[in-house]
């Protein structure tokens, strides 16, 4: 078991998906000589030539638009979105048309195609290097959605997203890319889409969350601890298909939900996840559900004061837990 | 580039074509024609909910199709809602056809999900996912792009009319593949209409493979009516593909003698004479003339192809309309491979 970063589970995953599988490509703005900007692709283009690690022109929606064409006729292409911030263009070939095609067809065709995206904010990126764009995916049937917090989670997820058979738009948090490390063992692995994780085990409250909140979570809960409430985290991993069987375990089992992340409050991930508790554990809820998320301005502004305002951080997250906890 | 005729005329075919598959293209152009028609009969008639006639399209589509039979060892086709005459000249008979107007069991794109001719039939070598505009041409791009990696000889035909030429994805498309010098041929049926915005309102240049020259390929513009200039031209493109020499833009001057679909009025944006003077070109008659006057077609084999189109049509349309609405059994699978997913 090797120590590594998110941004190295990355890159170890797309290069052994390219080593097992011929059919594997990359495709994406500065993907080959530069390596992604992220260091992503750091040493395709020599590996694999530039046949398969190729640098588009800078224009998203043919980037998603060719990566499907070619997942339709055999391939397995990862197309790298820049910054989740600039994937809009490209929403109407992913929303819009790769999502629909296995419906549309009846069965005849699939988009086999990984769209990866590095999201989120806290790293002084601004209204339009920060958005968390989830939401807006995870509404679409057709559409499979992962946001993983670990080395292990993001290399097995990865891995399994490149061998699935319908579209996974794989978003990574960006922050995390370095920040965060953790063991990632030496041989082939996958992790199954569709499957949660519980992080941290307690028995108070249930915190249900993805992403880089959850290790503010984790922090929040440490803090909790200390405070002698026992706070379980649970890491959705995959926010489509959405793992309910594991939140509602642990909510039955703690009585009480609070919903994490980073997303804008309103009509994300927290609603569905909190009407999913109601409708599937509502005689064992202590409290209502509730939520500590980014708040409903249109994106994470630049300065660090007001960068500060928008994070649910593990303060922030702590403080919640205790109103819950009180409620 | 001219052949010997095999009639008693004096016209110079395309290589390639001779005057039996001339009489082929007619004989398929004829039953094309019988096919629309009938099936805007059937939406006024209440039974097909939406049509989009490929009427004065016919020689484009059907004389494109041909070129590449005879010019590519292998292709395939990225279609858009027009594309009749391609969906029959592909081999899908008139009752799978019109089993889609009526959105009955047996429609065998979609299984009467989508609009008719929507979905794919791959035996056929069709897709035509979306009525979204343009949508489409980046994954003729990436099918090509991928049949380029795999060492398949396909050339990749990507239909569209004048109006998607505006959507950035095309743009996008003709430049990504002109960059990988990619097998696809942009097939574009300039009707000058998109539903009401003429020509004039869309571009500033003259001819949409104008533009072919800012992104590094050659764009030639044809009478799409001339089944004969449509070969050629799609024929040479078909060449330049199949040698590694990239995509090319072919542009067809079409008429569109109905409204945009069943569901448009176009009185409201153009005059009788302006359809009258379009009439003047129309590829079913141009074609007839021209048999007629190389001495391939005689009345007496003109009446019966019209007639076996006839009765063809009949039929497809009795068994269409004798056909069940799809049983809603099926209605939740195929979301994702595995599962539902949500």
């Amino acid at each position: 078991m090797a120590i590594v970063t998110i941004i190295e589970a990355v890159n170890q995953a797309l290069a052994e998906e390219l080593r097992r599988d011929p059919n594997v490509f990359i495709l994406g703005e500065d993907v080959g000589k530069r390596g992604g900007v992220f260091r992503a692709t750091q040493g395709f283009i020599e590996e694999f030539g530039e046949q398969r690690i190729i640098d588009t022109p800078l224009a998203e929606s043919s980037i998603a638009g060719i990566a499907m064409g070619a997942a339709m006729h055999g391939m397995r292409p990862i197309a790298e979105i820049q910054f989740a911030d600039f994937i809009w263009p490209a929403m109407n070939q992913i929303v819009g048309e790769a999502a629909r095609v296995r419906y549309g067809t009846d069965g005849k065709l699939g988009v086999p195609m990984v769209v990866r995206s590095p999201y989120g904010g806290q790293v002084r990126g601004g209204l339009f290097h920060s958005q968390s764009v989830e939401a807006y995916f995870v509404h679409t049937p057709g559409l499979k959605v992962v946001a993983p917090s670990t080395p292990y989670d993001v290399k097995g997820l990865l891995k399994a997203a490149v061998r699935d058979d319908d579209p996974v738009i794989f978003l990574e948090h960006k922050r995390t890319y370095r920040s965060v490390r953790g063991e990632v063992p030496d041989e082939d692995y996958t992790l199954p889409i569709g499957v949660a994780d519980v992080k941290r085990e307690g028995t108070d409250v249930t915190i249900v969350t993805y992403g880089l909140t959850v290790h503010y979570s984790l922090q929040a809960a440490e803090t909790l601890a200390g405070e002698g409430a026992s706070v379980e985290v649970v890491d959705l991993r995959t926010l489509r298909p959405l793992d309910m069987e594991t939140v509602l375990a642990s909510v039955k089992k703690t009585s009480r939900a609070l919903i994490v992340h980073e997303d804008n409050l309103s009509f994300g991930v927290g609603a569905e996840v909190s009407a999913r508790i109601m409708e599937g554990a509502f005689a064992d809820l202590d409290a209502p559900v509730m939520r500590c998320t980014g708040p409903d301005v249109p994106a994470m502004p630049f300065a660090p004061t007001l960068e500060a305002v928008f994070m649910p951080t593990a303060d922030k997250i702590a403080a919640s837990l205790r109103t819950l906890l009180e409620y | 580039m001219a052949q010997a005729s095999t009639s008693g005329g004096t016209l110079d075919f395309p290589q390639g074509l001779n005057g039996e598959s001339l009489l082929d293209i007619y004989a398929t152009m004829v039953l094309v024609r019988t096919l629309d028609e009938r099936v805007w009969m059937l939406n006024r008639q209440g039974k097909a909910a939406i049509v989009a006639s490929a009427q004065g399209h016919e020689a484009a589509q059907l004389g494109s199709v041909w070129a590449l039979k005879d010019h590519t060892p292998d292709y395939f086709c990225f279609t858009y809602y027009r594309n009749l005459a391609v969906h029959l000249a592909q081999g899908l008979s008139p009752t799978e056809i019109m089993s889609g107007f009526l959105a009955k069991v047996g429609e065998p794109l979609s299984s009467a999900r989508q609009f008719p001719l929507h979905g794919a039939d791959l035996s056929r070598k069709i897709i035509n996912l979306s009525n979204v505009v343009g949508t489409h041409v980046p994954h003729a791009v990436g099918w090509a792009l991928a049949a380029k990696m795999r060492g398949e000889p396909t050339v990749v035909a990507a239909y569209f009319g004048d109006g998607a030429t505006s959507q950035g994805d095309i743009h996008e498309s003709m430049n990504f593949a002109a960059i990988h010098k990619l097998p696809v041929l942009f097939l574009v049926e300039n009707n000058h209409y998109a539903i009401s915005v003429p020509q004039s309102s869309q571009m500033a240049v003259a001819n949409v493979a104008d533009r072919a020259a800012a992104y590094g390929m050659p764009g030639v513009t044809v009478d799409g009516t001339d089944v004969l200039a449509v070969y050629e031209a799609t024929a040479e493109a078909a060449k330049r593909a199949v040698a590694g020499d990239g995509p090319t833009l072919v542009e067809y001057d079409v008429e569109r003698y109905l409204p945009h679909t069943s569901d448009d009025d176009d009185s409201t944006y153009r005059t009788k004479e302006q359809l009258e003077e379009g009439r003047k070109r129309d590829p079913l008659l141009k074609l007839q003339r021209l048999l007629t006057q190389e001495g391939l077609l005689t009345e007496e084999r003109d009446a019966e192809y019209r007639a076996v189109a006839k009765r063809e049509i009949d039929a497809a349309t009795d068994a269409s309309e004798a056909a069940p609405y799809p049983e809603t059994d099926s209605f939740f699978e195929h979301v994702y491979a595995n599962g539902s997913g949500s």
